[in-house]
C-alpha cells in the first residue's frame, strides 16, 4: 500500500462546524430537500414499489453488464455515434483529448458529470491548450473558485451568496458585494453565453444508457446540457458503464424517481434524449469504467454500483449535512462516496466509513434500496482486516476486547466508578477521554453500580424482593 | 419463563437507576427475572469499530451467561441490535442461535411478548419528548420511520401512553439520529456532539421537559450536550417512567 495519508473528515467537519452562517445554511437547505422528496413520497402510493423494481431492474442489469453493453454499442452505432471505451480515468482524458484533437478543437464546454470529476479530466485537458468551461452554475463556481464539487447535484451549496458574489467578481469583475442571487446568475449568464455560443466543442455526463435503442439520457434543471451538447457540432458524452438501463420503458421508474429523491420536485426541467449526432454534427460515447468492474466483483459492495447519482442520501445524512461535502476529500462524498470511495483508494480513504454514525437513514432514502449503512458497516470489518484502521484504536478495541471477555478483571476496572467518579474512567474511553469533553459534558458520578446494587438487594438474605 | 437480565456497561455505572427500574419494572409484571453477575458487554463496541475478532470473548461470555434463559432482556436497542443482527464474532452454534433469537430490548419485550396492558402504578405528568434511537428506529423497528411513508406505529408511544398524566412533544425531526454512534462520539467528536446540541434544542423548541428513550447511551450523550449547551432539559429512561417514577 502507497504511503498516502487517509483523509481526516473529522478535523475538517470541526473546521466547518465553526462556521455558524455556513453550517446553518447546509444543514438547513438540505434537510429541507430531504423534506420536499418525503413530500413527494407521499404523493406517489406506489412509492416503495418504484424503489423495488430500480432495484431489481439495475441488479439484473448489473448481472448482465457485458451483454447490455455490448447491445448498447452495437445499436449506438447504427445511430450513427462514435463508442470508445475506457478502462480507466487515464484512458478517458486520452480519448477525450484525441477526439478534440482530431477536431482541433480549443473550447470545450461542458455539463455536470461526475465521472469527469472522478477522472480529474480538466487538470488533463488543460495544459494541452483546451479550455474547459462548465456551464452548470454551481460547477462553475466550483472551478473558479478551484473546489471539487461538495454535492453530486448541488455542487456549491456549502457556499452562500457573499462567497458566489466574491469568486464572480475576481473573475468576472462584478460587484463583490453584491446581494441578489438573481443578480450573480446574471452575471454568469453573460459571461457563459459567449462562450457557448463560440465553443468547438461539447461535453455533457448522462443519466442512463438504453441498450435496447443505443440511446442516452441527460436530466438537469438549467438546460445547460442542452447548450452544451447542440450548440458545438462535435458533443462528446462521458458516462460510467453502470449508468446502463435494458429498455426504453424501464426509463419510467427511474425517471419518477430521480428528481423526487434529489431535489424533491417531480422532474427534472429538461429530459432530453440522445438519439444521435445532429445533422454535419458529430456525437461520442465514452463508457468508463475506472474500477467499476472490480466494484461489480466484490460480494459485500457491488450493489453500490445501483447508485443513480440523486444525492438523497447526502440530504438526509446527518453528519453529511454538518460537515460539508469538501470534509470528505473525495469526488463523491457523503454516505455513497463513503461506501464507493474505498474502492478508488482504501488507504486515502479508510476514514470516510466511520465518518457515519451508521443511523440508517440513507439506506431509507435511497431509491434504489442501496443497503448503505450496511456495507459502512461491512467496509469498517474490511480495513480493520486490511490493517487500514489507526494503531491506537485497533490497540484499544483490542485491549477492550480483551476486558469484556474478562468478568472479574472488568468488575475490578468498574468498580473504580463506585469510590470516585468525579471523571469517566479509562477503561470507557482510554485516551480518547479528552475528545468526549471538549463539546460535552462528562456522565455525573454515582453513589453504586447496579452490579453492586443488585448484590446488595436481591442476593443479600433478608433484603430478597 | 425465565428472563436473564441484560444490564450494559455504561448503565451499570453510571445510571444505575435505569438497571434498578428494568429489573422492578419485570417483576412488578410478575416475571422471574436473574441478573447473571459474571456479564460485562454484548461486543458493540468491538464489532461496530470493525475489530469483529475482538468482539469474540465478549460475545463468548455472553453467551455463557445467558444461554440458560428463555428470554434476554436489555434496556437497550443498539446492545439488542448486536445481539440480533451482528453478533457473528464467534461460531453460530445452537446455543448462540438460542441467545440471539430469544434477545429483546425492553419495550418490544413488553409490547410483543408480555402485552402489557396497563402500568397503574405509573404516572408522569410532564411534556416528554420521545427519542427513538436508530438501533431501536430502523433496525428493531419498534416505531415506523419517516423516510418509508409507512403508516405511523411507535411501541415505545404505546407504552408511554398507558402512563397517566404523560404529554408529548413534537420535535421538528424526529427520526434524526443525534449523533452518539459509539466510537463515533470521540472519533468525530465534533459533528457529534453538534448533532446532539441540535436533537437537545430541538426537543426542548418543542416544550419537551424531559427527552425520553429506550436507549442511555443516546441519552448520556445528549445530556452533555445539553449541560455543555445551557439547554435546560431532563433525561429519563422509559423503563423508569413505566417503573412509576414520577420525575
Amino acid at each position: 500500500m502507497s504511503k498516502v495519508k487517509p483523509v481526516n473528515h473529522a478535523k475538517a467537519a470541526e473546521a466547518f462546524l465553526e462556521d455558524a452562517p455556513h453550517l446553518t445554511f447546509h444543514d438547513e437547505r438540505l434537510w429541507d430537500m430531504r423534506q420536499k422528496r418525503d413530500q413527494q413520497m407521499h404523493l406517489l402510493p406506489e412509492w416503495q414499489d418504484l424503489r423495488t423494481r430500480a432495484s431489481e431492474i439495475k441488479e439484473h442489469t448489473l448481472a448482465n453488464l457485458p451483454e447490455y453493453l455490448e447491445q448498447f454499442e452495437a445499436n449506438a452505432k447504427k445511430n450513427g455515434i462514435h463508442v470508445h471505451w475506457a478502462a480507466d480515468a487515464a484512458e478517458h482524458n486520452r480519448i477525450v483529448g484525441e477526439i478534440l484533437e482530431k477536431h482541433n478543437a480549443k473550447s470545450l464546454i461542458k455539463s455536470k458529470s461526475m465521472v469527469t470529476e472522478e477522472c480529474d479530466m480538466r487538470a488533463y485537458l488543460e495544459p494541452r491548450g483546451v479550455t474547459v468551461t462548465e456551464t452548470d452554475l454551481g460547477e462553475r463556481i466550483q472551478q473558479l473558485d478551484d473546489q471539487m464539487p461538495s454535492h453530486i447535484v448541488v455542487p456549491a451549496v456549502h457556499k452562500l451568496v457573499p462567497d458566489v458574489a466574491k469568486i464572480f467578481a475576481k473573475n468576472y469583475h462584478t460587484d463583490p458585494d453584491e446581494k441578489s442571487p438573481q443578480a450573480l446568475a446574471e452575471s454568469q449568464r453573460m459571461a457563459a453565453r459567449p462562450v457557448i455560443l463560440s465553443a468547438d466543442a461539447g461535453m455533457t455526463g448522462g443519466n442512463f444508457l438504453v441498450a435496447e435503442t443505443g440511446t442516452f439520457v441527460v436530466c438537469t434543471n438549467e438546460g445547460n446540457a442542452d447548450l452544451s451538447s447542440t450548440v458545438p457540432n462535435l458533443h462528446i458524452a462521458t458516462l460510467g458503464i453502470e449508468r446502463i438501463v435494458p429498455r426504453m420503458a424501464d426509463l419510467g421508474v427511474f425517471v419518477r424517481l430521480l428528481s423526487r429523491s434529489a431535489l424533491g420536485s417531480p422532474i427534472t426541467q429538461y429530459t432530453t434524449h440522445f438519439r444521435g449526432p445532429q445533422k454535419g454534427g458529430e456525437m461520442h460515447i465514452v463508457l468508463v469504467d475506472n474500477g467499476r468492474s472490480a466494484r461489480l466483483g466484490m460480494e459485500e459492495f457491488w450493489t453500490s454500483l445501483k447508485c443513480i447519482r440523486c444525492g438523497a442520501c447526502m440530504n438526509t445524512c446527518p453528519v453529511y449535512r454538518r460537515s460539508g461535502g469538501l470534509s470528505y476529500g473525495a469526488v463523491y462524498s457523503g454516505p455513497i462516496g463513503a461506501i464507493i470511495d474505498p474502492t478508488f483508494n482504501e488507504r486515502k480513504y479508510s476514514t470516510l466509513p466511520f465518518a457515519s454514525t451508521m443511523n440508517g437513514s440513507c439506506t431509507n432514502v435511497c431509491p434504489v434500496k442501496i443497503n448503505i449503512h450496511e456495507q459502512l458497516y461491512k467496509w469498517r470489518r474490511v480495513l480493520a482486516e486490511h490493517h487500514e484502521l489507526p494503531f491506537v484504536k485497533r490497540e484499544i478495541m483490542h485491549m477492550a476486547g480483551r476486558l469484556m471477555g474478562q468478568p472479574t478483571l472488568y468488575r475490578t476496572a468498574i468498580n473504580g466508578t463506585e469510590v470516585a467518579l468525579s471523571t469517566l474512567p479509562r477503561f470507557v474511553l482510554y485516551n480518547w477521554l479528552n475528545p468526549w469533553g471538549k463539546h460535552r459534558e462528562l456522565p455525573h458520578p454515582v453513589k453504586q453500580t447496579f452490579h453492586s446494587w443488585y448484590k446488595e438487594n436481591r442476593l443479600k438474605k433478608g433484603k430478597a424482593q | 419463563m425465565k428472563i436473564g437480565l441484560f444490564i450494559p456497561c455504561y448503565i451499570d455505572a453510571f445510571y444505575p437507576n435505569t438497571g434498578v427500574a428494568t429489573l422492578e419494572l419485570l417483576e412488578k409484571l410478575g416475571q422471574d427475572v436473574e441478573y447473571p453477575l459474571g456479564q460485562t458487554c454484548c461486543g458493540q463496541p468491538m464489532a461496530n469499530s470493525g475489530c469483529n475478532s475482538d468482539a469474540a470473548a465478549a460475545e463468548a461470555l455472553f453467551v455463557k451467561n445467558f444461554a440458560k434463559y428463555d428470554a434476554i432482556v436489555m434496556p437497550s436497542g443498539s446492545c439488542a441490535h448486536h445481539v440480533k443482527d451482528n453478533f457473528d464474532a464467534i461460531p453460530q452454534t445452537d446455543e448462540v442461535k438460542h441467545v440471539r433469537e430469544n434477545t429483546y430490548e425492553l419495550v418490544e419485550f413488553l409490547h410483543d411478548v408480555l402485552k402489557v396492558e396497563e402500568f397503574p402504578w405509573a404516572e408522569f405528568p410532564h411534556k416528554v419528548g420521545l427519542h427513538n434511537s436508530c438501533g431501536t428506529l430502523r433496525a428493531l423497528r419498534t416505531a415506523s420511520m419517516s423516510e418509508l411513508g409507512e403508516p405511523f406505529f411507535s411501541k415505545p408511544m404505546d407504552l408511554l401512553n398507558k402512563v397517566k398524566g404523560i404529554s408529548f412533544a413534537t420535535p421538528r425531526r424526529p427520526d434524526e439520529c443525534c449523533g452518539f454512534g459509539g466510537t463515533f462520539s470521540v472519533t468525530e467528536e465534533a459533528v457529534s456532539a453538534r448533532m446532539g446540541l441540535d436533537k437537545v434544542r430541538d426537543h426542548h423548541d418543542a416544550g419537551a421537559e424531559y427527552i425520553v428513550s429506550a436507549d442511555t447511551s443516546c441519552m448520556m450523550h445528549q445530556q452533555g450536550c445539553a449541560e455543555r449547551g445551557g439547554v435546560p432539559i431532563r433525561f429519563i429512561h422509559i423503563a423508569e417512567i413505566l417503573n412509576g417514577a414520577r420525575a
